[in-house]
C-alpha cells in the first residue's frame, strides 16, 4: 500500500510491525516523531513492546544494553547531543555484541547550537563498532528499519546499528511510500532468539566482564572481523528484502556511472539530489555519474575500488568535518583507490554543515570544478569564506 | 602479563564474543597469585586459630578446615595484607617476594 509519511513516522511504522521487546528512548529533534508515534502504539495497545522512558541518552543506551543482554530484540532512537551523550555506552554496546538498532536523526553537534542535518553525530561515532546505514528517502528509511534488525541479529555479526535519516530532510517530509504487509515484516525478521540471554537461569553466564592486558585486543579483533563478516550478511539481508518487497538495495549505489568519467560520491538525501545534477550534466554532454554509500560501515572497499577504476576523478562529499584533518569518507576512499593501478584523481568536499541547502546548482559545480580542473584537495561547498 | 606467557593464551577465534563469561565460578581458574608483591607468612608460634584472618580475607586464600587455620591459598592471594593487619596475635607477617 502506498501512504504519505514522514522519515520518524516510517520508522514508527516500522518497529510497530516488527513489535519489538524493548523501547528505551529520550526525545530529541529531529528524532522525537520516532519515539512519540511509537509510545502512542504502545499506550493503544498496538504493540507489547515495554516502553521505557529514560532520563537521558546515557541512560536510554545503558537500558538498551541491559535489555539486549537479557535476550530482548531492542530499538532506540536519537539524534545530535543524544549521540554525544551515549557516547560511552555506544562503544559498551559494540563491545558487548549486542544487536540494538538505533534510528538517527542526522542533525549538527553543537556549537553553535543547531538543530539541522549534517552527518557529524553519526560520523563522529563512526569507529565505535556500530553498523552504519543511510537512506536517501523516506522508503528508505522505513526499509532500512526493518533490515537493520535482521543484520544485527545475525549470529555472524551480532553487532549493533545505526539506521540513519537525514534530519528534517527525511525525518519530517512528508514522501510518498510504500509499505509491507505486517505479517511479511514478522516472517521477514523472524522471531529473535538470544544464544545467550541473562535470563537463562539454567545457564548463568556474565555480560559486560573485564579484560586485561591479556585478552582485550583479542576481542577487539573480534570486533574488526565481525565487521569484515558482516558485508556478505549485509547483502544477503539485502537480497532478501529485495524478494519480499521488490526494492533491490546494494551497499553502493551506482547512478549512470558505467560510462561515466566524473564521479561524486555521497551519503544520504543528497544522493537523490546529485542524480538530478547528474541527469542535466549528461544532457549538456558531460560524461558524470554518481555513487551512493548506503553502507558506511564496514565501509565496501571492494565493491567502492571497482566502481573507481577507469575514472578520470571522483569527489568524496562529506557532510561531516573532521576538523584538523579531511572529510572523514575522503580518507576511507583513497585507502580504497591505493589498490588500484591508476587511480582517479580524488577530492573532497564539506558541504551541508548545520543544515545548509544544498541545490543541484551546486551540485554541479562540484562536477564542473573536476572537469575544470578547479579543485583544491579539499574545498568548502557553498560557504561564504 | 609477561609476553612469554602470550603464546599459552586463548586466541580471539577460541574466547567468546563480547567478553562473555559462559561458565559459572571461572573465576576459581584465573589464578591472581601472581599479582602478590608481599607474601603473608604464619608465625606458628603466636596463632591462635581464630579465623579472624579467614573472614577478613576478601578472596579465598586462607586455609581454614575443622575450625583450624592451615595457611594461605597463594594461588589468589594478591598480598593485600588485610589479614596480617587484623590478626589480633601479631602472627601474620608480609615478606617481600623474589627476595
Amino acid at each position: 500500500m502506498d501512504i504519505g509519511i514522514n522519515g520518524d513516522s516510517a520508522v514508527a511504522l516500522a518497529w510497530k510491525q516488527v513489535d519489538p521487546d524493548v523501547c528505551a528512548a529520550y526525545p530529541i529533534t529531529p528524532q522525537t516523531i520516532i519515539v512519540e508515534r511509537f509510545s502512542d502504539f504502545v499506550a493503544d495497545g498496538e504493540v507489547e513492546t515495554e516502553f521505557v522512558t529514560a532520563e537521558s541518552e546515557h541512560s536510554a543506551m545503558s537500558i538498551c544494553i541491559g535489555a539486549a543482554s537479557a535476550g530482548a530484540r531492542t530499538v532506540t532512537a536519537t539524534a545530535s547531543a543524544g549521540v554525544t551523550y551515549m557516547w560511552e555506552t555506544l562503544g559498551i554496546a559494540a563491545g558487548m555484541r549486542v544487536p540494538i538498532t538505533m534510528a538517527v536523526a542526522n542533525r549538527a553537534l553543537s556549537a553553535p547550537i543547531n538543530i539541522h542535518c549534517d552527518h557529524s553525530d553519526v560520523m563522529s561515532a563512526r569507529d565505535l563498532g556500530w553498523i552504519l546505514i543511510f537512506a536517501e528517502n523516506v522508503q528508505e528509511a522505513y526499509d532500512n528499519a526493518i533490515m537493520a534488525m535482521k543484520i544485527a541479529e545475525h549470529p555472524d555479526v551480532r553487532l549493533p546499528v545505526m539506521h540513519n535519516l537525514d534530519g528534517f530532510i527525511l525525518s519530517h517530509a512528508i514522501e510518498r511510500m510504500s509499505t509491507l504487509e505486517t505479517h511479511t515484516v514478522k516472517n521477514f525478521v523472524g522471531e529473535y532468539k538470544s544464544k545467550h540471554s541473562l535470563l537463562d537461569i539454567e545457564h548463568p553466564i556474565t555480560h559486560g566482564a573485564m579484560d586485561q592486558q591479556d585478552y582485550y585486543f583479542e576481542h577487539k579483533y573480534q570486533l574488526a572481523e565481525a565487521m569484515q563478516g558482516a558485508i556478505k550478511v549485509i547483502e544477503d539481508v539485502f537480497e532478501e528484502f529485495g524478494s519480499i518487497s521488490g526494492r533491490k538495495y546494494d551497499l553502493l549505489e551506482p547512478y549512470r556511472c558505467d560510462d561515466a568519467e566524473y564521479v561524486s560520491i555521497v551519503i544520504g538525501s543528497t544522493a537523490g539530489t546529485i542524480k538530478e545534477a547528474v541527469d542535466q550534466l549528461r544532457e549538456e554532454g558531460h560524461k558524470v555519474g554518481s555513487i551512493k554509500v548506503r553502507v558506511y560501515r564496514p565501509f565496501p572497499t571492494e565493491m567502492m575500488s571497482k566502481l573507481l577504476e577507469g575514472k578520470k576523478a571522483a569527489a568524496v562529499l562529506d557532510r561531516h568535518m573532521a576538523i584538523g584533518s579531511t572529510g572523514p569518507m575522503f580518507g576511507d576512499v583513497c585507502a580504497t583507490a591505493i589498490d588500484l593501478e591508476k587511480p582517479p584523481e580524488l577530492v573532497n568536499y564539506i558541504y551541508g554543515l548545520g543544515g545548509r541547502d544544498v541545490p543541484v546548482s551546486d551540485l554541479k559545480k562540484v562536477y564542473m570544478d573536476m572537469i575544470e580542473g578547479n579543485c583544491k584537495k579539499v574545498n568548502y561547498l557553498g560557504v561564504r569564506i | 602479563m609477561r609476553c612469554s606467557e602470550m603464546s599459552k593464551m586463548l586466541t580471539a577465534k577460541e574466547i567468546a564474543p563480547g567478553a562473555m563469561i559462559t561458565e559459572p565460578g571461572s573465576a576459581m581458574k584465573f589464578e591472581t597469585g601472581d599479582w602478590r608483591s608481599f607474601r603473608p607468612v604464619l608465625d606458628r608460634e603466636k596463632y591462635i586459630d581464630c579465623l579472624t584472618c579467614w573472614i577478613f580475607c576478601p578472596d579465598d586464600s586462607i586455609i581454614a578446615k575443622d575450625g583450624k587455620m592451615e595457611g594461605f591459598r597463594l594461588s589468589h592471594c594478591k598480598g593485600c595484607g588485610i589479614c596480617a593487619r587484623n590478626c589480633p596475635k601479631n602472627a601474620i607477617r608480609m615478606e617481600p617476594e623474589g627476595v
